[in-house]
């Protein structure tokens, strides 16, 4: 990472986590990790509470819908570390490897409920264009998409927009898919908390 | 949602005007990617806008400029959530408009 104090300025106690960590997953420490743990107080801490509600709080969207948006919101960014990291937690999550893969490589073809595609569309265009109208917001509701539901998937979007411009500004180091399925599986299991 | 919305103005709070090592004027300069000082202007810039394009040299010469590394930590998050907050409020107002304000 660019900056040293992201990759080895953490208190004594975070020092014994990320070891117990490594022992345990048998992987390095995600760079993410690393970030969020280092002055928790002032940004991991507080944006933890707003992606945990994002992505596990009550919402019609399942995990693995909210994970799709996610990675969608990556890829559209340009941002490889969280495309990965969050297909990977997509796929777990749906148990469909081939849906995920689907919708990041086309989502106009791609086979998914058109209420869904609808969704991913919108937050594609604000993610890529920094902007949309009221008119793209009555065709998502003309499509069936609720505004409980568009408020829940813009959310996801803000938390990712936020993170993904973190991981390509510290410039996280890319590990292999073993390290980012370890991931997937401890937010699945634990979420973003 | 009300859970979300009071987490995200907690997290605005805390980063702007809680303790931090970069003031307070020069955090909130890097969260409205506005009136930033042109030692920063590129790096708080890409961030907004293009953070995939930020290099080792960006970091390097806000560091050459006289910061600390936490304050270009503080100063990179502010970045980041600023834009991504104009991005959320955008698309809010824009329900608003297509839906109607929320009772």
């Amino acid at each position: 990472m660019r900056l040293g104090i992201l990759d080895s300025g953490h208190s004594f106690g975070t020092k014994a986590l990320f070891a117990l960590i490594r022992a345990v997953s048998r992987q390095p420490v995600l760079d993410v990790i690393k970030l969020v743990k280092y002055r928790a107080d002032f940004y991991g801490g507080p944006m933890q509470r707003v992606t945990h509600e994002a992505m596990r709080g009550p919402s019609t969207w399942s995990v693995g819908d909210r994970e799709l948006m996610a990675a969608l919101v990556a890829k559209t960014n340009g941002c490889e570390w969280c495309t990965h990291a969050h297909g990977a937690v997509a796929k777990a999550a749906y148990r469909d490897e081939a849906k995920v893969s689907a919708v990041l490589s086309d989502l106009d073809t791609a086979a998914i409920e058109e209420p869904l595609r609808a969704t991913l569309r919108m937050l594609r265009k604000l993610t890529r264009e920094q902007a949309v109208d009221a008119d793209d917001m009555r065709a998502l509701l003309a499509a069936g998409v609720s505004r409980d539901q568009i408020e829940d998937a813009l959310a996801v979007c803000f938390s990712f927009n936020t993170m993904g411009r973190l991981a390509d500004a510290f410039g996280f180091f890319v590990p292999g898919p073993q390290a980012f399925d370890a991931g997937a599986k401890y937010l699945l299991a634990r979420g973003y908390r | 949602m009300s859970d979300i919305r009071n987490a995200r103005s907690a997290l605005v709070a805390r980063i702007l005007e809680g303790d931090g090592t970069a003031s307070h004027a020069q955090r909130r300069a890097a969260f409205d990617n506005a009136a930033v000082a042109e030692s920063l202007s590129t790096l708080v810039q890409k961030v907004a806008k293009h953070a995939y394009e930020v290099t080792d040299e960006d970091i390097a010469a806000a560091r050459a400029s006289g910061l600390s590394e936490d304050q270009i930590f503080e100063i990179v998050v502010c970045s980041a959530i600023g834009q991504a907050t104009r991005q959320y409020d955008t698309a809010l107002a824009a329900l608003e408009a297509a839906a109607g304000a929320k009772e």
